[in-house]
């Protein structure tokens, strides 16, 4: 820093050395120092993790190659691992949940954007949003306890006397399935629907309904052919956002699943799932292959749910800009 | 804000605090089989009376996890019931550059559980229906391979369903080891060992979740230890032995099949008494083993491990009846007790 | 003709938005029926013993979860004084400090290490750690659960760093306040509550994880002292209880499950209600 002839300037030493001696005494160089690390070991960390995983599934990687992916036997004892039936179980598991969760969450964020007051709408959205506070292994207990007991007495029987024919819902049901763990799922992952959803609902400009309405429309025309059509990429971000949630769900999916790695038609059938799997013989697993072939499950779980938070976040930044950007 | 630190240096002196123990404490912590686990956790709660200063951590997590943490060192003493094969003797060799040893503590018996409704405790089955029944070549309980053997017993025409284990189990290696002995079918088929491919049935985990998954599910049937099946009143069948016999799985009969171990038992415990002779024998009996490794280093440790396996062999034995575990036969505990020694 | 019409309009109409407001008494209905039957089941086994018995061993009626209920508090103690202070101070980098670039990476790899499945993490941290000090502990279980609370606790900070207004710092570095001193004693206090509510809703949704504590701090059915020790934590004895078929340990399955869910929501709506009564700066 220069001085200038004739103007009063602080003493203090001169050149680099000494303004960062000077902003070492004010501290700001250390302040800067400490948040910056702190933001650094996040990706040191996060780095370390993808790391590991990848060194550690090297073994399982090289072994089996991409025939991991398609081969459906799982056989510790015999050094064969397949990830089919969990991919099968995850995902069967987790389109079931959304089959169940996307209309009925969908449903109530159009209530809970357009219909209801404003305060109860308020009231009502808390609520939702302490659904998904609850912690999976509690979902997992009332699975247990309440709804597979309720399913195979009252809803089960049902289902198989009207649609029995059909091989989804094909053979005997002994309470633990990849229907109990699609059911269990839905209600876990229908609060980030309706907290998303109503979220870009909101954000759509009034305009748009009232011009919908001017012409003619019914609410439910206004809502259904113009509101929901123009936060329709939010909404599937929403979509997306539970369905990455629920291909990680571990506790309250092992807890109903049935633990069973075959893969099978019926939904009624017990199944397995990634997260399942790898919290059940995770802790046994004998031998670096086994070790390995789990840890690379976990690695194309990670994978599976990376995509889908991505696409996710983008869909809706896209959609609440898109809001913001027509109310111009 | 004065109010936040005030409780914020409450933490932190809480946190600081628990850092340290309260008492000088020697804490030792295993993992593995849930076969023995009644027994397992009863003898450390009973030890730790004796010696308040000594706490044994047991969790069970399964034989297969016992053999893993032990061999990655992540618990000081293992338990299994599935025997060591030389290559994972080899494989802890390898890690540790010194072995690990064996110490059989009590027999048990490895004993099929059904749940059939109006059926009572005591179905007999043949070593074939076993077969038949976990490999679902035999898929309905009024087949004639069981209703031979049960005249007078209305046996349903229900599926039959199956539930293993779906953790690496010494139940499992016990029950396998058996069909495998009499099934040349399940031999060829599916084989022995602690985790296998089975062909039928639901995985459950641990033999807490097997029982609780056959009390749930009506026209079940599984295999837990004898204890589990007892104390839950969950029905338990009489297995027919290489005698011909139909043999209920009681003390006695445990004790019989564990009796002619005595005289062949090898120096290094691995023995398999599974389908033994003798004619009271119970066919799918099975010792269950600890682990714990030939060097610990930490003196405090090894004196409490060596302290406690003496008291198994003497006090602990006595509490094992009761719970129907089969004391290890005398000449049995007297190899083991020179064989603590080993541990150095 | 038009009369029809409208009535088939007015029809549909009429069906669907009633059918969206069944959709909500569904879910809010779901709600208050898993709390209800919590509080029920759970309720009525509560017992002195429960708080401060040890568990009893396997098979045995009795004891309590004295142990985990402690054993939770020290691991979320832990993760707390992990993860709170990384997020936080991370947080304050990227609202204050961070260059586009740079914070772009941050961000990124923060919604990356969000984005892993609890159970990854599990696998991580037994690698990581319960491999190299030969140990399954509570270090291990707290420093996974740490990991977890990174990502939310930096984004909330973030979140309501960005939303105090910019002449707010500008006034204090008007009065001669370097940009350290500004940020502590003007930007922080003036998003306090919110950050102070994100870390609530951070702490009430990592108490409830059981997949990462699996195979860190395992378990134990005695007190554990230290660190470097197994240590029971209730989620995990709410697990292990659930799957047995012992009716007693059913009860207490329930009984923990009432106590874990009962302090989840009270924090969860503490938290919220103290960001909604008045600081509340999202644009609606």
């Amino acid at each position: 820093m220069a001085t200038q002839a004739g103007i009063a300037q602080p003493i203090r030493p001169g050149g680099r050395v000494g303004s960062f001696i000077h902003n070492l005494k004010t501290g700001d160089d250390i302040a800067y120092g400490v948040v910056w690390l702190c933001a650094t070991s996040i990706i040191v960390v996060t780095a370390l993790l993808v790391l590991e995983l990848w060194i550690n599934s090297a073994q399982a990687r090289t072994h089996f190659g991409f025939d991991f992916l398609i081969t459906s036997i799982w056989d510790p004892m015999a050094g064969k691992f397949g990830a089919l039936p969990f991919i099968y179980g995850t995902v069967v598991s987790s389109a079931l949940a959304l089959l169940i969760a996307v209309p009925l969450g969908v449903g109530a964020a159009i209530f809970l954007a357009e219909l209801a007051p404003p305060r109860l709408s308020d009231l009502l959205t808390f609520c939702i949003e302490l659904l998904a506070a609850v912690p999976s292994v509690i979902y997992g207990l009332i699975g247990i306890f309440v709804l597979i007991p309720i399913l195979e007495k009252a809803v089960v029987p049902a289902l198989k006397s009207s649609l029995g024919f059909l091989p989804v819902f094909s053979g005997p049901f002994y309470g633990v399935s990849i229907f109990s763990a699609g059911i269990v799922l839905a209600v876990m992952i229908v609060p980030f629907i309706i907290s998303v959803s109503r979220e870009v609902l909101l954000a759509v400009p009034r305009d748009l309904r009232e011009a919908a309405l001017a012409v003619g429309a019914t609410k439910w025309e206004s809502t259904w052919q113009v509101v929901v059509p123009f936060a329709r990429t939010g909404i599937f971000g929403s979509i997306f956002l539970a369905l990455a949630r629920a291909l990680g769900e571990t506790m309250a999916v092992t807890m109903v699943i049935g633990n069973t790695p075959r893969i099978q038609a019926s939904l009624l059938a017990p199944g397995y799932s990634i997260a399942a799997v790898i919290a059940n013989e995770f802790a046994e697993a004998t031998g670096d292959l086994y070790t390995s072939a789990l840890i690379e499950l976990g690695l194309v779980l990670f994978a599976l749910t990376i995509v889908l938070n991505a696409a996710a976040q983008l869909l809706i930044m896209a959609t609440t800009a898109k809001g913001a950007g027509a109310s111009r | 804000m004065n109010k936040l630190l005030f409780i914020s240096g409450l933490a932190v002196a809480a946190l600081a605090g628990s850092a340290f123990p309260a008492t000088a404490q020697t804490l030792i912590n295993g993992a593995g089989a849930t076969f023995p686990s009644p027994i397992y956790t009863k003898w450390f709660v009973e030890y730790h009376k004796l010696h308040s200063d000594v706490q044994f951590n047991y969790q069970p997590l399964g034989s297969g996890a016992g053999i893993k943490q032990i061999t990655e060192g992540t618990v000081d003493f293992g338990a299994s019931d599935i025997l060591l094969s030389d290559d994972q003797l080899k494989d802890y060799e390898n890690k540790h550059h010194f072995g690990v040893l064996m110490f059989p503590t009590v027999a048990g018996a490895a004993v099929p559980t059904y749940n059939i409704p109006g059926v009572k405790t005591g179905l007999n089955f043949t070593a074939k229906a076993l077969a038949g029944i976990f490999l679902g070549t035999i898929n309905k309980w009024n087949d004639p391979e069981l209703t031979k053997p049960n005249p007078g017993v209305k046996l349903p025409n229900a599926d039959i369903v199956v539930v293993h284990r779906s953790d690496g189990s010494g139940t499992t290696f016990c029950w396998t080891d058996f069909l495998s002995k009499i099934s040349p079918d399940w031999k060829s088929k599916v084989g022995n060992g602690g985790s296998v491919n089975w062909p039928v049935g639901l995985g459950a985990k641990g033999s807490a979740g097997v029982s609780g998954q056959v009390q749930q599910t009506a026209n079940s049937i599984g295999y837990v230890e004898l204890i589990f099946a007892e104390k839950n009143n969950i029905p338990y069948g009489n297995v027919q032995n290489s005698s011909g016999a139909f043999i209920k799985p009681e003390l006695s009969s445990i004790t019989a099949a564990a009796a002619g171990a005595a005289k062949t038992m090898p120096a290094d415990f691995r023995i398999s008494i599974t389908n033994a002779p003798g004619k009271t024998a119970y066919p799918v009996s099975t010792f269950t083993w600890l682990l714990i490794p030939e060097q610990i280093p930490d003196g405090a440790k090894q004196r409490d491990i060596k302290d406690f396996l003496h008291w198994m062999l003497t006090s602990g034995q006595d509490m094992a009846e009761p719970l129907t575990y089969a004391k290890l036969p005398k000449e049995v505990v007297a190899k083991e007790e020179k064989a603590i020694a080993k541990v150095h | 003709m038009t009369d029809h019409l409208s009535f088939q309009r007015k029809a549909t109409n009429a069906v669907m938005l009633i059918s969206t407001g069944v959709c909500t008494v569904f879910t809010v209905g779901a709600l208050f029926f898993i709390l209800g039957y919590l509080l029920f089941q759970g309720g009525k086994d509560l017992s002195w013993s429960f708080f401060t018995q040890l568990p009893a061993p396997v098979g045995e009626p009795g004891g309590g979860m004295a142990n985990a209920i402690v054993g939770s508090a020290k691991v979320l103690l832990l993760a707390t004084c992990i993860g709170v202070p990384i997020g936080f101070l991370a947080g304050v980098y990227l609202s204050e400090y961070g260059g586009a670039t740079y914070s772009f990476i941050v961000r990124f790899t923060t919604d990356l290490l969000n984005g892993v499945p609890s159970i990854v993490i599990g696998i991580f941290a037994f690698t990581l750690i319960v491999l190299r000090t030969h140990h399954f502990s509570a270090m291990a279980g707290g420093m996974a659960l740490g990991l977890m609370m990174i990502p939310i606790a930096l984004r909330s900070t973030e979140e309501f760093l960005r939303a105090v207004p910019n002449s707010m710092r500008e006034g204090a570095m008007a009065l001669g306040a370097n940009k350290w001193v500004t940020i502590v004693t003007v930007v922080i206090p003036a998003a306090m509550r919110g950050i102070v509510s994100g870390m609530m809703l951070n702490l009430a949704r990592v108490a409830g994880e059981t997949a990462p504590l699996l195979f860190t701090a395992l378990n134990n059915q005695f007190w554990s002292p230290g660190w470097n020790q197994p240590i029971a934590t209730l989620p995990v004895m709410i697990f292990t209880y659930a799957i047995s078929p012992y009716p007693d340990w059913h009860r207490q399955a329930w009984a923990a499950g009432f106590i874990l869910l009962s302090l989840v929501l009270v924090v969860n709506i503490t938290a919220r209600s103290i960001v909604s009564s008045g600081f509340s700066n999202k644009p609606r």
